[in-house]
């Protein structure tokens, strides 16, 4: 019941298998069920599964026996935090509790994606997940595979995936660490996105000292399906075949979600290695293309997609959700390495793998579409019925005739422990909120004011990523309207009616440390207003909450915070959490990360021909006049600037107003209807100057501004946070219209000047600032700090392998990347460097052609 | 004209290829990797992508396909066939081009906005643009560096085989800044950047690749005579 293209080859592996039954660990054979109830004093390694003892008290409680090795293992796994969600379960109801009525939602949360209807016959769906811990201890393959799960939570709802976005967050830009992670990270996104086929429209790039030790790589796909082709993940229908679809299974993985991504780190990360999943996107691509050949066909009755937690979670999932049993002969499933015990097969998360019922008559038509696609399809077992007096069916797994598993699936999928776990505000915050960065020494001739805008667009977080971008493929798929850097991701959905979506993921792990209520509410707003000045209206919400350890009180207080800030924006603004994750134990040692909620916004063109890009357009005649939208406060706690000029943190974040939000999301899509902007840019990090600078640069358009004289300084004017604004530019003849709708919506619109044939942004009375000179401070940042490591980790030999981490280790090897990073951060001072045969003249050439003038993407 | 897109496993940019021939008013078929039959096309894409995960060396096992095995004989024959990225790097392997593409010198993959002059309109594929025009369409490789020996080199210059080159800015390191060549007899035409990215003012930087596919319906009307008589399969 197999097939590949190779079809010699499947029936080798069930002969190996059964051979190998006599020389596996265990003694005379697998732990079976039947050993398990003759020796229930046997001593089981729960603890170095991540199990607590009461929760192995349970597992045997629910038996009635002690667990086989591998019902221990399947436990430990589902029972994880990563999958269980065991302590934020009680927190996370509130997303259903407070959905706002009335939406278009077709699936929500537990689902592997949420879905929302966009038109009568059409849906997206669209998911954000992160893959921090793998990708610090092996960043290619962690952030790789990240990129690959969320696809397949995509591709399992029935959709078609059509593009990737990636919030991204590392420790301080220039720490040796630093240039081993994103290297790798930025590769490995870029070699399984690009491979894949799946533009890469947006994202962040986040540098913080708090995430030296965990990065945070959080991944987000978006698909697309007509309504009626919605899958679901029930295995139902007694008698259907259970298929596996996909990859071989292998020894990587195993471990990753209990022990990887459930626990804190500590030294010693690197050994955890083999817990890292290794990807293989051209496997992707192809199970991408026959899955939905085989949901256009019909073929398809139950479908659920192996990620972490693989062949355990898909089985009990399935059957769980369907309320059936399940009988599964391990011994089927096509494996890469032969020798591998049931418990391995039940653990591993190799990638790329389906889970797929489907009824038996349509068997030989499934295992022919992957034929043609040359995938792995593998018949492994079929849906068993219900107990006779109702009560869910068992899920029963033999390997070679010995049962090693016998289990209800839904004390694995629903029944997990859960934890109101104790919650206690951090001690240091009143402290700390008292801290305000308000009084500290600011800039305030036009000189100073000068310096700071120039040292500001050159620091990391302000800087230009295009080192980072440009290794993404943003065009393929032909769809992609607005990519990064533009506040949104845009892409069409329906080339005949223009019908379009727009993506905005963001975050601020500051502000969610002053105040996690307030910070998650700010996250919701600036992934809203990006969604908004596009001229999209902004519909659900996807969110990644990555936060430090669950079993520490201030964490949880901090995601309790979080949770509910979130949970009561998203109720004001109408917009649904379809779904996303959670990640904990993002901590090494006692110190947690700054809790980080990242949210992401879908919004909806009827004809996205009508979106608004950022940059200034060309300016002809006088130019179009430029306005600033919504009201500035002196608001700097927690602003780039403090964190920047003063390596500050304290005070209080900026105030939210989500109505104010709404009413400017309103008044864009209203403005766009009728073609009154031709620019907007919403105002974040950095304030009035970084959105100034980087709307003139986008397109090499002057802007000749004058500060409103509203009594606030020209600094705060410049460098002030507060949420709720956005910069435009209105052609001539549209700005009567346009100041009246504003007013309409009620949005204060302050004219601040023109943009400006000259290659200059000028604010009067204060300073000019050529935008050669901002582009070259805009421009050199990252290059200078990783631009360099590439081609000197090249000197070690493998040019393959040359910023891919993924190469066999080897014992000093550690030791070569460090030097290259700590060369490459030297190069930042002394570039070009002239490095082991590499002319400098010849680095400097190849590494930065010189730019082209930033054509606009649209 | 009916021009043929091929589709590889991996194979990514196959619906934009052949979403930019319709755009440029060509029938449009899609060919499958494992097919021979060609099914009367007047023209063929190679699209971009990664065909078989790029295993062993970009292009290598494609070129084995059995639908390349009639292409790289009715290509012979005369049959007008772009590559485009990926399809430049198969037409190398198949050696209906010289040279080969070799991983970026900077080692990254690069997508940028990429200006290139047309350095040669004899072609196909370029006919209806004028002689040292300059073009925008996106580049996004990981292997595009183009390298052939230095005799190679000299012989495409001298031929006029060049057929446009990267200009403000190289973004792989080929030599002589080579983005597209073509055959002798200038209907096989390789390109590393993406012309069927640069068909539609709402999705591309310019129409600018626009040219590469209505320079061959303009090259099939002119030579339909030509081409039934010949008969190329």
């Amino acid at each position: 019941m197999t097939t590949q293209p190779d079809t010699s080859a499947a029936p080798k592996q069930t002969g190996f298998a059964a051979t190998d039954v006599l020389v596996n660990e265990f003694d005379g054979g697998p732990d079976t069920v039947q050993r398990a109830s003759g020796t229930p004093e046997e001593l089981q390694p729960h603890t170095e599964l991540g199990l607590k003892d009461d929760e192995y008290d349970r597992i045997r409680q629910i038996l009635g026996r002690r667990p086989t090795a591998s019902e221990l293992a399947m436990y430990s796994i589902m029972w994880s935090e990563h999958c269980s969600y065991k302590s934020s379960k009680v927190h996370l109801r509130q997303f259903g509790d407070k959905a706002p009525q009335g939406t278009r939602m077709l699936a929500g949360i537990g689902e592997n994606a949420g879905v929302v209807q966009i038109s009568d016959d059409l849906a997206v769906t669209f998911k954000v997940e992160s893959h921090n811990h793998p990708s610090f201890v092996e960043p290619y393959q962690g952030a790789a595979t990240g990129v690959g799960g969320i696809v397949r939570d995509i591709l399992a709802m029935g959709a078609r995936p059509i593009a990737v976005m990636d919030p991204l967050r590392f420790g301080a830009a220039d720490h040796p660490d630093t240039a081993r992670v994103l290297p790798g990270v930025v590769a490995g996104i870029g070699g399984y996105g690009n491979c894949l086929g799946l533009p890469n429209i947006g994202g962040e790039i986040v540098f913080d000292p708090t995430y030296q030790g965990n990065p945070l790589v959080n991944a987000l796909s978006i698909g697309v399906l007509p309504v009626e082709r919605l899958q679901h993940k029930e295995a139902a229908g007694v008698g259907n075949v259970v298929v596996l679809l996909g990859a071989r299974t292998g020894r990587d993985g195993i471990g990753g979600v209990s022990v990887l991504a459930s626990a804190t780190f500590d030294e010693g990360a690197e050994q955890r290695r083999p817990s890292v999943q290794v990807g293989d996107p051209f496997m992707e691509k192809l199970l991408i293309e026959s899955c939905l050949e085989l949901y256009d066909a019909g073929l398809v009755a139950g479908i659920q997609d192996l990620g972490g937690a693989g062949l355990t979670c898909a089985l009990t999932e399935t059957a769980a959700a369907a309320g059936t049993g399940m009988r599964v002969w391990l011994e089927r499933v096509p494996l890469r390495e032969a020798s591998m015990s049931p418990t391995e097969i039940l653990a591993s998360e190799s990638q790329e793998r389906m889970l797929l019922i489907v009824t038996p008559e349509n068997l030989e038509r499934v295992l022919a579409v992957a034929e043609k696609w040359g995938v792995w399809a593998t018949a492994i077992g079929e849906v068993t019925p219900a107990g006779d007096d109702g009560s869910p069916g068992r899920l029963v797994i033999t390997w070679n005739d010995h049962v090693v598993v016998d289990v209800p699936p839904g004390s694995l999928a629903d029944d997990g422990p859960v934890y109101a776990r104790p919650i206690r505000e951090p001690a240091d915050l009143i402290l700390l909120q008292a801290d305000k960065a308000e009084t500290l020494p600011r800039p305030s001739t036009g000189d100073e004011l000068r310096e700071t805008v120039l040292r500001m667009i050159a620091s990391p977080n302000l800087c230009d990523k295009s080192w980072v971008t440009e290794q993404y493929d943003r065009y393929v798929l032909g769809n992609t309207v607005l990519a990064q850097p533009e506040d949104s991701g845009v892409l069409r959905i329906d080339e005949n009616t223009g019908l379009g979506v727009a993506l905005s993921v963001d975050g601020n792990g500051r502000f969610a440390r002053l105040d996690p209520y307030e910070g998650a509410k700010l996250a919701l707003a600036e992934a809203y207003r990006n969604v908004g000045v596009t001229g999209a209206e902004p519909v659900a919400v996807t969110d990644c909450l990555n936060f430090g350890s669950p079993e520490d009180p201030a964490v949880m207080w901090q995601f309790a915070e979080a949770v509910r800030g979130l949970a009561d924006g998203c109720q004001q603004l109408g917009t649904p959490v379809t779904g996303g994750n959670v990640s904990f134990y993002n901590q090494t040692g006692a110190a947690a990360i700054h809790p980080t909620p990242v949210v992401g916004v879908l919004g909806v063109f009827d004809d996205v021909a009508r979106r608004i890009p950022m940059g200034f357009p060309a300016a002809t005649g006088e130019g179009d006049l430029i306005f600033l939208l919504g009201e500035t406060s002196c608001e700097l706690s927690g602003s780039e600037w403090a964190w920047v000029t003063h390596g500050h943190l304290g005070g209080r974040p900026p105030k939210v107003d989500l109505e104010a939000e709404r009413r400017l999301a309103m008044l864009m899509a209203r403005a766009s209807q009728s073609g009154h902007v031709s620019a907007a840019h919403d105002l974040s990090d950095g304030g009035l100057a970084q959105a100034l600078v980087e709307s003139c640069l986008r397109r090499n358009v002057g802007a000749k501004v004058a500060l409103p004289d509203d009594g606030q300084s020209a600094f705060v004017h410049l460098f002030s946070e507060s949420a709720g604004r956005a910069l435009v530019a209105v052609p001539r003849g549209h700005d009567k219209a346009f100041v009246a709708l504003a007013a309409e919506y009620g949005v204060p619109c302050a004219a601040l000047g023109a943009t400006s044939a000259e290659a200059v942004l000028d604010v009067r009375d204060q300073f000019t600032l050529p935008l050669d000179e901002a582009r070259t401070a805009y421009e050199a940042t990252l290059p200078a700090l990783f631009g360099g490591v590439a081609e000197l980790a090249n000197r070690h030999g493998d040019p393959e392998h040359a910023a891919d981490p993924t190469a066999p280790a080897s014992p000093d090897r550690g030791d070569e990347v460090l030097v290259a990073a700590a060369s490459g951060a030297a190069m930042e001072s002394a570039a070009p460097v002239e490095a082991d045969g590499i002319p400098a003249a010849s680095v400097a050439e190849v590494k930065e052609p010189s730019p082209n003038g930033d054509a606009p993407t649209a | 004209m009916r021009i043929g897109v091929v589709t590889f496993p991996g194979s990514l940019d196959d619906g934009d290829a052949a979403r930019a021939a319709r755009i440029a008013g060509a029938d449009v078929v899609r060919l499958w990797h494992g097919d021979p039959d060609l099914h009367g096309v007047d023209a063929v894409v190679l699209p971009g992508g990664f065909s078989y995960g790029d295993a062993l060396r970009c292009g290598a096992i494609a070129r084995f396909a059995p639908v390349m095995e009639t292409i790289v004989d009715a290509a012979r024959g005369g049959l007008p066939v772009l590559g485009i990225c990926n399809g430049f790097q198969i037409l190398c392997e198949a050696h209906l081009l010289p040279g080969a593409l070799t991983r970026n010198q900077h080692l990254h993959f690069r997508n940028r906005d990429q200006f290139l002059r047309v350095e040669s309109t004899d072609t196909a594929w370029t006919n209806n643009f004028t002689g040292g025009q300059e073009i925008l369409i996106p580049v996004k490789n990981g292997e595009g560096c183009f390298v052939a020996d230095e005799r190679t080199l000299d012989q495409l210059e001298a031929e006029g085989r060049v057929v446009a080159r990267y200009i403000r800015g190289n973004p792989n390191g080929s030599q002589r800044d080579i983005a597209a060549i073509t055959n002798e007899a200038g209907n096989v035409v390789g390109i590393m950047p993406h012309p069927e990215h640069a068909v539609e003012q709402l999705t591309g930087p310019s129409l600018d690749g626009l040219g590469f596919f209505t320079s061959v319906l303009r090259a099939l009307a002119g030579s339909t005579a030509g081409a039934q008589a010949g008969g190329h399969q």
